[in-house]
Protein backbone atom coordinates (compact mmCIF):
# COMPACT_ATOMS: atom_id res chain seq x y z
CA UNK A 1 0.00 0.00 0.00
CA UNK A 2 1.10 3.44 -1.10
CA UNK A 3 1.82 6.10 1.83
CA UNK A 4 -1.50 7.36 2.34
CA UNK A 5 -3.73 8.35 4.72
CA UNK A 6 -6.18 5.03 5.06
CA UNK A 7 -9.31 6.58 5.56
CA UNK A 8 -8.54 8.56 2.55
CA UNK A 9 -7.84 5.17 0.52
CA UNK A 10 -10.68 3.28 2.02
CA UNK A 11 -13.19 6.43 0.83
CA UNK A 12 -11.74 6.10 -2.53
CA UNK A 13 -12.33 2.37 -2.77
CA UNK A 14 -15.40 2.58 -1.33
CA UNK A 15 -16.09 5.30 -4.45
CA UNK A 16 -15.18 2.82 -7.47
CA UNK A 17 -16.41 -0.02 -5.75
CA UNK A 18 -19.84 1.39 -4.80
CA UNK A 19 -20.45 3.11 -8.44
CA UNK A 20 -20.29 -0.39 -10.01
CA UNK A 21 -22.05 -2.36 -7.58
CA UNK A 22 -25.27 0.60 -7.79
CA UNK A 23 -24.98 0.37 -11.37
CA UNK A 24 -24.21 -2.87 -11.68
CA UNK A 25 -27.65 -3.61 -9.48
CA UNK A 26 -29.51 -1.25 -11.48
CA UNK A 27 -28.67 -2.65 -14.97
CA UNK A 28 -29.18 -5.99 -13.54
CA UNK A 29 -32.86 -4.72 -12.99
CA UNK A 30 -33.25 -5.33 -17.06
CA UNK A 31 -32.41 -8.96 -16.63
CA UNK A 32 -36.03 -10.76 -18.67
CA UNK A 33 -36.85 -7.39 -19.64
CA UNK A 34 -34.91 -5.98 -22.94
CA UNK A 35 -36.35 -5.12 -25.74
CA UNK A 36 -34.83 -7.73 -27.58
CA UNK A 37 -32.72 -10.96 -26.37
CA UNK A 38 -29.37 -9.64 -27.77
CA UNK A 39 -29.60 -6.49 -25.59
CA UNK A 40 -31.01 -8.38 -22.86
CA UNK A 41 -28.03 -10.37 -22.44
CA UNK A 42 -25.57 -7.84 -23.39
CA UNK A 43 -27.02 -5.55 -20.48
CA UNK A 44 -26.93 -8.93 -18.43
CA UNK A 45 -23.02 -9.54 -18.88
CA UNK A 46 -22.35 -5.56 -18.65
CA UNK A 47 -23.99 -5.71 -14.84
CA UNK A 48 -21.78 -9.27 -14.16
CA UNK A 49 -18.85 -7.37 -15.47
CA UNK A 50 -19.84 -4.58 -12.90
CA UNK A 51 -20.50 -6.95 -10.06
CA UNK A 52 -16.83 -8.67 -10.72
CA UNK A 53 -15.21 -5.17 -10.53
CA UNK A 54 -17.19 -4.74 -7.19
CA UNK A 55 -15.99 -7.91 -5.76
CA UNK A 56 -12.11 -6.40 -6.50
CA UNK A 57 -12.81 -2.82 -5.17
CA UNK A 58 -14.67 -3.40 -2.12
CA UNK A 59 -12.51 -6.36 -0.88
CA UNK A 60 -9.77 -4.25 -1.69
CA UNK A 61 -11.78 -1.44 0.59
CA UNK A 62 -12.85 -4.10 3.09
CA UNK A 63 -9.10 -5.33 4.05
CA UNK A 64 -8.08 -1.16 4.16
CA UNK A 65 -10.71 -0.75 6.70
CA UNK A 66 -9.78 -3.73 8.57
CA UNK A 67 -12.49 -6.81 10.04
CA UNK A 68 -15.37 -6.50 7.26
CA UNK A 69 -15.53 -8.42 3.84
CA UNK A 70 -16.83 -6.97 -0.04
CA UNK A 71 -20.07 -8.56 1.26
CA UNK A 72 -19.85 -6.77 4.50
CA UNK A 73 -19.83 -3.95 2.50
CA UNK A 74 -22.41 -4.29 -0.21
CA UNK A 75 -25.32 -5.62 2.19
CA UNK A 76 -24.67 -4.08 5.71
CA UNK A 77 -24.09 -0.28 5.22
CA UNK A 78 -27.09 2.11 4.89
CA UNK A 79 -27.71 4.82 2.36
CA UNK A 80 -25.31 7.60 4.35
CA UNK A 81 -22.63 5.00 4.06
CA UNK A 82 -22.55 4.35 0.26
CA UNK A 83 -20.39 6.92 -1.85
CA UNK A 84 -21.71 6.37 -5.49
CA UNK A 85 -22.12 9.52 -7.79
CA UNK A 86 -25.80 10.07 -8.24
CA UNK A 87 -25.78 9.19 -11.33
CA UNK A 88 -25.43 5.49 -10.81
CA UNK A 89 -28.77 5.17 -8.81
CA UNK A 90 -31.38 6.89 -10.58
CA UNK A 91 -33.64 4.57 -11.85
CA UNK A 92 -33.52 3.24 -15.34
CA UNK A 93 -36.34 4.76 -17.28
CA UNK A 94 -36.72 3.63 -20.63
CA UNK A 95 -33.93 1.50 -22.50
CA UNK A 96 -32.89 4.42 -24.10
CA UNK A 97 -32.80 6.57 -20.79
CA UNK A 98 -30.53 3.21 -19.31
CA UNK A 99 -28.24 3.56 -22.36
CA UNK A 100 -27.71 6.79 -22.02
CA UNK A 101 -26.49 6.35 -18.83
CA UNK A 102 -24.43 3.40 -19.24
CA UNK A 103 -22.93 5.69 -21.94
CA UNK A 104 -21.58 8.73 -19.48
CA UNK A 105 -21.12 5.93 -17.44
CA UNK A 106 -18.95 4.08 -19.55
CA UNK A 107 -16.92 7.11 -21.19
CA UNK A 108 -15.91 8.27 -17.57
CA UNK A 109 -14.17 4.78 -16.97
CA UNK A 110 -12.79 4.20 -19.81
CA UNK A 111 -10.63 7.09 -19.14
CA UNK A 112 -10.10 7.06 -15.36
CA UNK A 113 -9.30 3.13 -15.81
CA UNK A 114 -6.26 3.36 -17.64
CA UNK A 115 -4.71 5.84 -15.78
CA UNK A 116 -5.40 4.00 -12.77
CA UNK A 117 -3.16 1.11 -14.39
CA UNK A 118 -0.39 3.00 -13.63
CA UNK A 119 -1.37 3.85 -10.30
CA UNK A 120 1.28 4.32 -7.28
CA UNK A 121 -0.70 1.82 -5.34
CA UNK A 122 -0.37 -1.72 -6.71
CA UNK A 123 -3.70 -3.61 -5.87
CA UNK A 124 -5.36 -0.31 -6.90
CA UNK A 125 -3.42 -0.84 -10.34
CA UNK A 126 -4.34 -4.78 -11.36
CA UNK A 127 -8.07 -3.83 -10.43
CA UNK A 128 -7.65 -1.12 -12.63
CA UNK A 129 -5.99 -2.99 -15.54
CA UNK A 130 -8.47 -5.70 -15.58
CA UNK A 131 -11.54 -3.48 -15.33
CA UNK A 132 -10.11 -1.41 -17.70
CA UNK A 133 -10.29 -3.81 -20.37
CA UNK A 134 -14.20 -4.47 -19.66
CA UNK A 135 -14.58 -1.06 -19.66
CA UNK A 136 -12.85 -1.07 -23.13
CA UNK A 137 -15.87 -2.71 -24.89
CA UNK A 138 -18.77 -1.35 -22.72
CA UNK A 139 -18.12 2.01 -23.75
CA UNK A 140 -17.95 0.25 -27.84
CA UNK A 141 -21.41 -0.75 -27.18
CA UNK A 142 -22.67 2.10 -25.21
CA UNK A 143 -21.61 4.84 -27.88
CA UNK A 144 -23.03 2.84 -30.52
CA UNK A 145 -26.28 1.92 -29.22
CA UNK A 146 -26.44 6.50 -28.41
CA UNK A 147 -25.39 6.88 -32.07
CA UNK A 148 -28.00 4.44 -33.47
CA UNK A 149 -31.16 4.94 -30.80
CA UNK A 150 -30.13 9.35 -31.45
CA UNK A 151 -29.81 9.15 -34.89
CA UNK A 152 -32.66 7.09 -35.36
CA UNK A 153 -36.16 7.54 -35.55
CA UNK A 154 -37.91 10.33 -34.67
CA UNK A 155 -39.59 8.59 -31.37
CA UNK A 156 -35.64 7.21 -30.43
CA UNK A 157 -34.29 10.75 -31.28
CA UNK A 158 -36.77 12.45 -29.07
CA UNK A 159 -36.32 9.60 -26.53
CA UNK A 160 -32.57 9.88 -26.46
CA UNK A 161 -32.49 13.87 -26.24
CA UNK A 162 -34.66 13.32 -23.26
CA UNK A 163 -32.48 11.23 -21.22
CA UNK A 164 -29.04 13.14 -22.12
CA UNK A 165 -31.20 16.63 -20.58
CA UNK A 166 -32.59 14.52 -17.38
CA UNK A 167 -28.90 12.72 -16.97
CA UNK A 168 -26.31 15.61 -17.75
CA UNK A 169 -26.88 17.47 -14.59
CA UNK A 170 -25.48 14.24 -13.22
CA UNK A 171 -22.44 14.56 -14.59
CA UNK A 172 -20.80 17.57 -13.24
CA UNK A 173 -20.61 15.40 -10.22
CA UNK A 174 -17.73 12.86 -11.40
CA UNK A 175 -15.50 15.88 -11.64
CA UNK A 176 -16.18 17.06 -8.32
CA UNK A 177 -12.88 16.47 -6.68
CA UNK A 178 -12.61 17.37 -2.67
CA UNK A 179 -9.99 16.11 -0.16
CA UNK A 180 -9.98 12.60 -0.79
CA UNK A 181 -9.11 12.96 -4.49
CA UNK A 182 -6.23 15.60 -3.34
CA UNK A 183 -5.34 13.07 -0.94
CA UNK A 184 -5.32 10.11 -4.16
CA UNK A 185 -3.33 12.65 -6.28
CA UNK A 186 -0.57 13.83 -4.09
CA UNK A 187 0.03 9.97 -3.51
CA UNK A 188 -0.04 8.97 -7.31
CA UNK A 189 -2.94 6.42 -6.38
CA UNK A 190 -5.25 8.31 -8.84
CA UNK A 191 -5.30 11.48 -10.82
CA UNK A 192 -8.01 14.27 -9.78
CA UNK A 193 -11.08 13.37 -11.86
CA UNK A 194 -11.39 17.41 -12.60
CA UNK A 195 -7.89 16.88 -14.98
CA UNK A 196 -10.19 14.39 -16.89
CA UNK A 197 -12.80 16.76 -17.84
CA UNK A 198 -11.34 18.04 -20.97
CA UNK A 199 -10.82 14.19 -22.04
CA UNK A 200 -14.22 13.26 -21.00
CA UNK A 201 -16.02 16.16 -22.80
CA UNK A 202 -14.08 15.58 -26.04
CA UNK A 203 -15.62 11.69 -26.03
CA UNK A 204 -19.12 12.78 -25.16
CA UNK A 205 -19.06 15.39 -27.66
CA UNK A 206 -18.04 13.17 -30.63
CA UNK A 207 -20.50 11.02 -29.67
CA UNK A 208 -23.32 13.51 -29.02
CA UNK A 209 -22.73 14.70 -32.27
CA UNK A 210 -22.86 11.46 -34.14
CA UNK A 211 -25.76 10.82 -32.62
CA UNK A 212 -27.62 14.41 -33.61
CA UNK A 213 -28.05 15.19 -30.16
CA UNK A 214 -27.51 18.53 -28.11
CA UNK A 215 -25.68 18.69 -24.93
CA UNK A 216 -27.75 20.93 -22.87
CA UNK A 217 -26.09 24.44 -21.78
CA UNK A 218 -24.99 25.13 -18.13
CA UNK A 219 -22.56 23.76 -15.75
CA UNK A 220 -25.29 23.00 -12.74
CA UNK A 221 -24.14 19.70 -11.09
CA UNK A 222 -26.35 17.45 -8.54
CA UNK A 223 -23.97 16.65 -5.87
CA UNK A 224 -23.77 14.69 -2.99
CA UNK A 225 -23.39 10.74 -3.87
CA UNK A 226 -19.40 10.49 -3.96
CA UNK A 227 -19.51 12.53 0.20
CA UNK A 228 -22.42 10.35 0.69
CA UNK A 229 -23.90 13.51 1.93
CA UNK A 230 -27.51 13.71 0.42
CA UNK A 231 -28.40 10.34 -1.92
CA UNK A 232 -31.49 10.66 -3.90
CA UNK A 233 -34.45 8.95 -2.43
CA UNK A 234 -33.77 6.20 -4.80
CA UNK A 235 -30.78 4.56 -3.18
CA UNK A 236 -33.06 3.92 -0.32
CA UNK A 237 -35.64 2.15 -2.32
CA UNK A 238 -32.54 0.13 -4.07
CA UNK A 239 -31.42 -1.12 -0.86
CA UNK A 240 -34.48 -2.65 0.15
CA UNK A 241 -34.49 -4.90 -2.67
CA UNK A 242 -30.33 -5.67 -3.18
CA UNK A 243 -30.08 -6.13 0.94
CA UNK A 244 -33.16 -7.61 1.51
CA UNK A 245 -32.15 -11.31 2.17
CA UNK A 246 -29.04 -10.41 4.25
CA UNK A 247 -31.28 -8.21 6.12
CA UNK A 248 -34.09 -10.89 6.95
CA UNK A 249 -31.98 -13.67 7.05
CA UNK A 250 -28.27 -12.37 8.35
CA UNK A 251 -25.51 -14.78 7.48
CA UNK A 252 -27.58 -16.64 4.94
CA UNK A 253 -25.21 -18.19 2.29
CA UNK A 254 -26.22 -20.87 -0.53
CA UNK B 1 3.71 -41.17 -2.63
CA UNK B 2 6.77 -38.80 -3.95
CA UNK B 3 5.41 -35.45 -5.20
CA UNK B 4 4.68 -35.27 -8.64
CA UNK B 5 6.54 -33.10 -10.68
CA UNK B 6 5.02 -29.56 -11.75
CA UNK B 7 5.31 -31.54 -15.41
CA UNK B 8 3.03 -34.20 -14.27
CA UNK B 9 0.58 -31.73 -12.48
CA UNK B 10 0.83 -28.97 -15.91
CA UNK B 11 -0.32 -32.26 -17.39
CA UNK B 12 -2.97 -33.34 -15.25
CA UNK B 13 -4.45 -29.74 -15.60
CA UNK B 14 -4.09 -30.27 -19.40
CA UNK B 15 -7.05 -32.62 -18.90
CA UNK B 16 -9.59 -30.27 -16.97
CA UNK B 17 -12.05 -29.03 -19.24
CA UNK B 18 -13.21 -25.26 -19.36
CA UNK B 19 -16.55 -25.53 -17.50
CA UNK B 20 -18.69 -23.32 -19.80
CA UNK B 21 -16.44 -24.75 -23.22
CA UNK B 22 -15.46 -28.27 -22.31
CA UNK B 23 -13.94 -28.91 -25.74
CA UNK B 24 -10.85 -26.83 -24.75
CA UNK B 25 -8.93 -27.23 -21.32
CA UNK B 26 -8.11 -24.92 -18.64
CA UNK B 27 -4.56 -24.83 -20.16
CA UNK B 28 -5.71 -24.16 -23.84
CA UNK B 29 -7.59 -20.94 -22.05
CA UNK B 30 -4.28 -19.51 -20.83
CA UNK B 31 -5.25 -18.88 -17.27
CA UNK B 32 -3.38 -21.14 -15.62
CA UNK B 33 0.01 -18.89 -14.97
CA UNK B 34 2.06 -21.06 -12.49
CA UNK B 35 2.70 -24.23 -10.90
CA UNK B 36 5.49 -24.33 -8.04
CA UNK B 37 6.08 -25.28 -5.20
CA UNK B 38 6.11 -23.51 -1.90
CA UNK B 39 7.93 -25.55 0.78
CA UNK B 40 5.62 -29.10 0.11
CA UNK B 41 2.60 -26.94 -0.64
CA UNK B 42 1.61 -27.36 -4.08
CA UNK B 43 0.54 -23.73 -5.44
CA UNK B 44 -1.02 -22.83 -8.83
CA UNK B 45 -1.68 -19.62 -9.73
CA UNK B 46 -4.74 -18.91 -11.82
CA UNK B 47 -5.87 -15.62 -13.67
CA UNK B 48 -9.71 -15.07 -14.33
CA UNK B 49 -11.21 -14.41 -17.63
CA UNK B 50 -13.54 -11.64 -16.99
CA UNK B 51 -13.64 -10.12 -13.64
CA UNK B 52 -17.60 -11.41 -13.15
CA UNK B 53 -16.71 -14.54 -14.82
CA UNK B 54 -19.31 -17.06 -12.57
CA UNK B 55 -17.08 -19.49 -13.91
CA UNK B 56 -13.93 -18.69 -12.14
CA UNK B 57 -15.20 -20.45 -8.93
CA UNK B 58 -16.57 -23.49 -10.38
CA UNK B 59 -12.85 -23.17 -11.94
CA UNK B 60 -11.20 -23.39 -8.94
CA UNK B 61 -13.63 -25.95 -7.51
CA UNK B 62 -12.36 -28.03 -10.70
CA UNK B 63 -8.92 -27.71 -10.46
CA UNK B 64 -9.00 -28.68 -6.52
CA UNK B 65 -11.02 -31.68 -7.66
CA UNK B 66 -8.62 -32.93 -10.26
CA UNK B 67 -5.62 -32.69 -8.23
CA UNK B 68 -7.03 -33.78 -4.95
CA UNK B 69 -8.23 -36.66 -6.84
CA UNK B 70 -4.53 -37.30 -8.06
CA UNK B 71 -3.37 -37.40 -4.61
CA UNK B 72 -2.69 -33.79 -3.81
CA UNK B 73 -3.28 -32.96 0.29
CA UNK B 74 -0.94 -29.76 0.20
CA UNK B 75 -2.59 -27.48 -2.30
CA UNK B 76 -3.39 -23.60 -2.69
CA UNK B 77 -4.78 -21.61 -5.61
CA UNK B 78 -3.94 -18.02 -6.02
CA UNK B 79 -5.75 -15.82 -7.73
CA UNK B 80 -3.14 -13.32 -10.23
CA UNK B 81 -4.98 -10.22 -11.79
CA UNK B 82 -1.97 -8.48 -13.51
CA UNK B 83 -0.91 -9.26 -15.90
CA UNK B 84 -4.65 -9.48 -17.01
CA UNK B 85 -5.75 -11.98 -19.12
CA UNK B 86 -5.69 -11.99 -22.78
CA UNK B 87 -6.77 -14.31 -25.15
CA UNK B 88 -3.33 -13.77 -26.52
CA UNK B 89 -2.52 -16.59 -24.50
CA UNK B 90 -4.87 -19.03 -25.72
CA UNK B 91 -3.01 -21.92 -27.24
CA UNK B 92 -3.30 -23.30 -30.78
CA UNK B 93 -4.36 -26.25 -29.95
CA UNK B 94 -6.94 -24.46 -28.13
CA UNK B 95 -8.13 -22.24 -30.75
CA UNK B 96 -8.42 -25.45 -33.51
CA UNK B 97 -10.85 -27.23 -30.91
CA UNK B 98 -12.99 -23.99 -30.59
CA UNK B 99 -13.05 -23.69 -34.55
CA UNK B 100 -13.72 -27.69 -34.92
CA UNK B 101 -16.65 -26.84 -31.89
CA UNK B 102 -18.21 -24.23 -34.13
CA UNK B 103 -16.96 -21.40 -32.04
CA UNK B 104 -14.95 -19.21 -34.31
CA UNK B 105 -11.54 -18.10 -32.21
CA UNK B 106 -10.79 -14.96 -31.17
CA UNK B 107 -8.52 -12.68 -34.21
CA UNK B 108 -6.25 -9.85 -33.54
CA UNK B 109 -8.43 -7.89 -35.82
CA UNK B 110 -11.34 -8.11 -33.40
CA UNK B 111 -13.53 -10.02 -34.79
CA UNK B 112 -13.74 -13.75 -36.77
CA UNK B 113 -11.65 -14.09 -39.96
CA UNK B 114 -14.57 -16.64 -41.30
CA UNK B 115 -17.72 -18.50 -40.31
CA UNK B 116 -16.37 -21.58 -38.46
CA UNK B 117 -19.86 -23.51 -40.11
CA UNK B 118 -19.07 -22.97 -43.53
CA UNK B 119 -15.67 -20.89 -43.71
CA UNK B 120 -17.35 -17.93 -45.75
CA UNK B 121 -15.49 -14.50 -44.91
CA UNK B 122 -18.89 -12.68 -45.15
CA UNK B 123 -19.80 -12.06 -41.88
CA UNK B 124 -21.56 -9.30 -39.17
CA UNK B 125 -21.58 -8.76 -35.90
CA UNK B 126 -24.75 -9.06 -34.12
CA UNK B 127 -23.57 -8.45 -30.33
CA UNK B 128 -20.89 -7.68 -28.15
CA UNK B 129 -22.29 -9.98 -26.26
CA UNK B 130 -23.03 -13.49 -26.08
CA UNK B 131 -24.36 -16.45 -24.13
CA UNK B 132 -20.84 -16.14 -22.20
CA UNK B 133 -18.79 -12.98 -20.94
CA UNK B 134 -16.27 -14.00 -23.27
CA UNK B 135 -18.14 -14.49 -26.56
CA UNK B 136 -20.07 -12.42 -29.09
CA UNK B 137 -22.99 -13.72 -31.56
CA UNK B 138 -22.31 -12.99 -35.09
CA UNK B 139 -23.73 -14.45 -37.93
CA UNK B 140 -22.98 -15.55 -41.60
CA UNK B 141 -23.92 -14.10 -44.39
CA UNK B 142 -23.27 -16.60 -46.46
CA UNK B 143 -25.02 -19.38 -44.61
CA UNK B 144 -27.12 -17.29 -42.51
CA UNK B 145 -26.31 -19.40 -39.54
CA UNK B 146 -25.50 -17.71 -36.68
CA UNK B 147 -22.46 -18.20 -34.38
CA UNK B 148 -20.36 -17.54 -31.52
CA UNK B 149 -17.12 -15.42 -31.42
CA UNK B 150 -14.34 -15.56 -28.71
CA UNK B 151 -14.01 -12.25 -27.72
CA UNK B 152 -10.15 -10.81 -28.32
CA UNK B 153 -9.31 -9.48 -25.19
Amino acid sequence: MANVDKEMLAQFLLRMGDNSLILGHRVSEWCGHAPVLEEDIALANTALDLIGQTQLWLGYAAEVIGDKTADDLAFLRDVWDFRNILLVELPNGDFGQTLMRQFLYDAYQSILLPRLAKSSDPRVAEIAEKASKEAAYHVERSADTVVGLGDGTEESHARMQTALNKLWPYVGEIFASDAVDAAMAASGIAPDPASLRAEYDALVGNVMAEATLTIPEGDFAHLGGRTGATHTEHLGHLLTQMQWLQRAYPGASW
Amino acid sequence: MPRPSTDTVWDWLHAVPDPEIPVISLTDLGIIRDVAYEGETLVVTVTPTYSGCPATSIINLDIETALRGHGVENLELRRQLSPAWTTDWMTQSGRDKLEAYGIAPPQPAGGPDKCPQCGSQHVEKMSQFGSTPCKAQWRCTACLEPFDYFKCI
